[in-house]
């Protein structure tokens, strides 16, 4: 399960062109940035809520993205939820499969973001949406 | 939408990617650089990607078309400016850029397409004398 407190309003940006994606990855950095994550850090963490607010729009059907600074007693870091009411994800271990797509991408988007974070829940079922969580400590 | 200016520099041309592009003007792009190449009879493309801080699958895969188009279209494509972070992020997210060629900047770019096209030339069959086919009977 996620862990640590948050720290402030988390911020919300709904998904719902390809110019909220932009918009998603601004918040990210921004975010990032505050919480003192490296520049890797920050790269990676950017880059994965691109991919996973890609997601959101084309598969799910649009939908919202939030994200928290929190704080774990140790350590600050950033989480950011994805959420969507589309047709949710069936065979999630195939999804999560490097290069397995049903778009025409490389199919590299989820597993991609799953290695460039430290911590990955999804929520997902046929019929009941897509909710997925992501955390990356600063350390 | 916004759109990326393209920049002739002799048989060059120069794209200077400074904003954070939409997945709408990254493929914009992949179509006008097209349109140009054809149009100025360029014989390379040097996309300069310093201002950019990450590049994820759907421009990195505009990247890879880009190189793969401009072949076709007989131009050689160099990416150039990449910065540490985004070559770090990109191994990790297991996008190999296949088929794309890098530099350091815009002026290394320009001498590996210089480079590259004298190779070709050399490699050029067009040149030597070429046997008139002999007419069967
Ligand atoms: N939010 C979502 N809702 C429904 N299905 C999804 C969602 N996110 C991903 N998927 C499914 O999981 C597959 C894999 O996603 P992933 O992001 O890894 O690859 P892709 O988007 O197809 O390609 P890429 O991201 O490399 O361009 C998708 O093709 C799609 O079938
Ligand atoms: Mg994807």
């Amino acid at each position: 399960m996620t862990s640590g407190v948050d720290l402030g309003r988390p911020q919300t940006q709904s998904v719902g062109s390809d110019e909220d994606v932009v918009r998603v990855r601004q918040l990210v950095r921004t975010a990032a940035v505050a919480v003192r994550l490296s520049l890797v850090d920050q790269t990676k963490v950017v880059t994965a809520a691109s991919e996973l607010a890609r997601n959101t729009l084309v598969y799910g059907g649009g939908g919202t993205v939030e994200v928290t600074a929190i704080d774990n007693g140790r350590r600050p870091g950033i989480r950011i939820v994805f959420a969507d009411s589309g047709p949710g994800i069936a065979d999630l271990d195939l999804a999560l499969t490097d290069g397995y797509t049903t778009g025409g991408g490389l199919g590299l988007g989820l597993s991609g973001a799953r290695r460039l974070v430290d911590e990955f829940d999804i929520q997902t079922a046929p019929g009941q949406g897509t909710r997925i969580t992501i955390t990356k400590w600063s350390r | 939408m916004e759109r990326v200016p393209i920049l002739k520099i002799g048989d060059i041309l120069l794209v200077s990617i400074q904003v954070d592009m939409s997945d709408q003007t990254a493929v914009a792009l992949q179509e006008d650089l097209a349109e140009r190449i054809v149009a100025t009879g360029c014989h390379g493309v040097i996309i300069d990607i310093t201002a950019l801080d990450i590049v994820d699958s759907f421009v990195g895969r505009m990247l890879s078309t880009i190189a793969s188009i401009s072949r076709v279209l007989d131009a050689e494509t160099v990416v150039v400016g990449m910065r540490p972070a985004v070559a770090i992020t990109l191994v990790e997210l297991g996008l190999s850029l296949n088929g794309i060629r890098t530099a350091l900047n815009v002026e290394r770019g320009m001498e590996l397409i210089a480079i590259e096209r004298a190779d070709d030339d050399h490699d050029e069959p067009d040149d030597d004398p070429v046997p008139e086919p002999t007419a069967s009977p």
